[in-house]
């Protein structure tokens, strides 16, 4: 008896041997995101520091962005960067949602195929792609056609008018949000149209059983369904349109400026560091600028954590009932 | 916080070293690191160095500022720079500073019925449209200088560079010599906070917009300008006579700007004296350790003795300006009094 199980034992040993080797590279490779997280972290609070130590509080709250006096406040900067994010928001998510609807339930089956791999490809483009598009195609088009019709339309109104105001330049925060709308396109969509396929067959077939309408089934049985999914997917969409540097630049104006205008000119943080980041001479010059790539960082996490907030009330919601 | 880009940057040395191995003249290679500006043309030079010579150099565009900070860490064997560094920092630093080439920034316009070189225009106009003071084109200044143009009544653009450049640099030195208010209000730099108009980035990002932008006025280098024959308008100079933006113009600024006066080079061509001196033009600078163990640092002075001799033709074939020879000669002298390897006068080359 003992014979035979002697080998078995060591074999055992051998495997338990090789388990712990594999749990501990996968460990391990988890770690090392976090270490580099809090590498990137550690290295921009270092950097920033100076900055933040002159400035204080008053970093966030002022928009002035002067390297001649050495005068940085990147009030500006997240004004712009939180508003062409909106724009983006505005459009692409309605968007993403028919389209997704779209393909998940009214398409023709034969199009399903080739409409989901263009809006995949579209997520291929290389940002600089876009920016130079942006630039040279989508930008004289707004400054002929669009702008002069929103101004010449909306210009007037009371409130909302203040949003249209000033020449057509063109480029400006309004553009960038475009740009943007159709960056983050591609990965909402995408998103949103799994989350709409992983709704239960049974669920929808016995909604349609019950006499719904096409539209009754998205909306009551489909939507509910993939909150989750769906607030995921625009998390995912905001995160990039926050962050995107290159394409923004072509596009913004770069002005540090904050303006009621959509069509007027503005920066945003990413956009910034790009176009100062290597002429930039002098201490609090550079220091600044590492502070605003911090500030970024800290909003994106704080989205990112808001958005895992809310999907986590959902989910406790989704479960009392 | 010069530690975080200095170390990425000398990690891609390393590999950039590391990849240079397998090639065979590393060991003679020269490493330099600095502006943009005169990047096409210190390639061009290297190219046909090394065609003759055997001997590579190896220029990171990436930047004044990095430039600037490479060369203080030591990591390369030297630093160019658009904008030059004060005698007080050069000291401070034991750098080294000459000019190598020259460049000019010019104004463009877009003005319907407007061609090339027809607009005039002087430093305190400019300013003032910068400044938002100016905002039509048929203005009175504006008409003033220009009593044969009908202008129309249009709207100016403004539209400046937004990255960080030795042409931003330029452009507000200089209108900040001839403006007061601008001096005071925004003032020189390669980024400064402008209070009106649209940023574009690089000189394409410029062109593209002001061509694109009816009433635009912007500013480019003069290569871009020659390249493209956009509508550029002449200068009233500082001699009071209105120039168009040319080599020879640019030249002219070179020549009667007085660098033997000044220390470490610390000399901004704009708003020059001469009959035929284009107010905006400026020199890019190279930045070197007074005192090194650096064995790159002869090669490297031998590259550049060469390229003030040889590289003149291939530097006007890229519309740069070369240094004229009285300002290259005072230049080898400097090398010749300020510069040692290993405790030993490095220049002339033995």
């Amino acid at each position: 008896m003992s014979a035979i199980t002697i080998p078995y034992r060591a074999q055992l040993k051998r495997e338990a041997r090789s388990e712990w080797v594999f749990r501990s590279l996968t460990m391990a490779s988890a770690a090392l995101v976090l270490i580099l997280l809090a590498g990137v972290l550690m290295a921009l609070c270092y950097g920033g520091w100076p900055a933040l130590r002159t400035f204080k509080f008053g970093f966030l709250t002022h928009q002035i962005w002067n390297p001649v006096t050495e005068q940085f406040g990147a009030l500006a900067a997240l004004y712009g960067t939180v508003i062409t994010s909106l724009i983006a928001m505005l459009i692409a998510v309605p968007l993403a949602f028919g389209i997704a609807v779209f393909l998940t339930e009214t398409c023709p089956l034969w199009l399903r195929g080739p409409i989901a791999s263009c809006i995949e490809l579209l997520a291929a483009v290389p940002s600089i792609v876009f920016g130079i598009w942006g630039l040279f195609v989508l930008a004289p088009v707004l400054q002929h056609a669009v702008q002069p019709w929103l101004i010449a339309t909306f210009g007037d109104l009371p409130w909302i008018g203040k949003l249209f105001r000033g020449p057509p330049y063109g480029i400006g925060l309004m553009t960038a949000g475009f740009v943007l709308a159709v960056m983050v396109l591609p990965f909402i969509t995408s998103v949103m149209r799994e989350v709409f396929l992983a709704t239960p067959r049974s669920l929808k077939e016995a909604a349609y059983g019950l006499g719904a309408t096409q539209w009754e089934v998205i909306w009551d049985v489909v939507l509910p369904n993939s909150r989750a999914g769906i607030i995921g997917g625009m998390m995912l969409g905001l995160g990039r349109a926050l962050g995107e540097t290159m394409a923004v630049t072509f596009v913004v104006g770069n002005a540090h400026r904050i303006s009621t205008s959509l069509l007027a000119p503005g920066t945003t943080i990413s956009a910034s560091i790009a176009n100062e980041f290597t002429e930039a001479v002098g201490g609090l010059y550079t220091s600044s600028l590492i502070a605003l790539g911090l500030l970024l960082f800290v909003l994106t996490f704080t989205i990112i954590a808001a958005a895992r907030l809310l999907l986590l009330q959902i989910e406790r919601r989704g479960a009392r009932i | 916080m010069t530690k975080f880009p200095s170390t990425l940057t000398m990690t891609l040395r390393a590999v950039a070293l590391l990849g240079g191995a397998m090639g065979p003249a590393l060991a003679a290679d020269i490493s330099g690191a600095g502006a943009t500006f005169p990047y096409p043309i210190y390639a061009k030079w290297a190219e046909a160095y090394k065609a003759q010579t055997g001997i590579g150099l190896n220029y990171q565009s990436i930047g004044s500022g990095g430039g600037i900070k490479q060369i203080e860490a030591g990591t390369v064997t030297f630093g160019a720079s658009d904008k030059p560094l004060e005698a007080a920092d050069l000291k401070q630093n034991g750098l080294v500073q000459w000019p190598m080439v020259i460049g000019g920034v010019v104004p463009v316009v877009n003005i319907p019925g407007v061609k090339p070189g027809e607009l005039l225009l002087d430093g305190p106009t400019i300013a003032a449209i910068y400044m938002g003071d100016i905002s039509r084109w048929n203005d009175a200044a504006i008409q003033k200088l220009n009593p044969k143009l009908s202008l129309p009544k249009l709207d100016i653009a403004p539209v400046y560079r937004s990255d960080g450049s030795g042409t931003n640099f330029l452009f507000t030195n200089y209108l900040s010599k001839v403006s007061p208010t601008f001096s005071q209000k925004i003032g020189a730099n390669t980024s400064v906070q402008w209070p009106v108009g649209i940023g574009a980035k690089g000189n394409e990002g410029v062109a593209n917009q002001t061509t694109q932008t009816g009433g635009a006025i912007g500013y480019v280098e003069y290569a871009y300008v020659k390249q493209t024959g956009m509508t550029y308008a002449k200068l009233l100079n500082h001699d009071g006579h209105y120039v168009a933006p040319e080599a020879k113009s640019f030249q002219a600024a070179a020549a009667s700007a007085d660098w033997a006066k000044a220390e470490g080079y610390y000399l901004i061509l704009t708003d020059q004296p001469g009959a035929d001196s284009w107010p905006i033009t400026g020199a890019s600078f190279i930045l070197m350790h007074a005192q090194s163990n650096d064995q790159s640092t002869v090669p490297a002075l031998k590259f550049f003795d060469w390229a003030y001799r040889s590289g003149q033709k291939m530097a006007e074939e890229l519309d740069y300006v070369p240094l004229p020879d009285k300002v290259s000669k005072l230049v080898q002298k400097t090398w010749q009094d300020s510069l040692t390897v290993d405790g030993k006068p490095a220049w002339p080359a033995r």
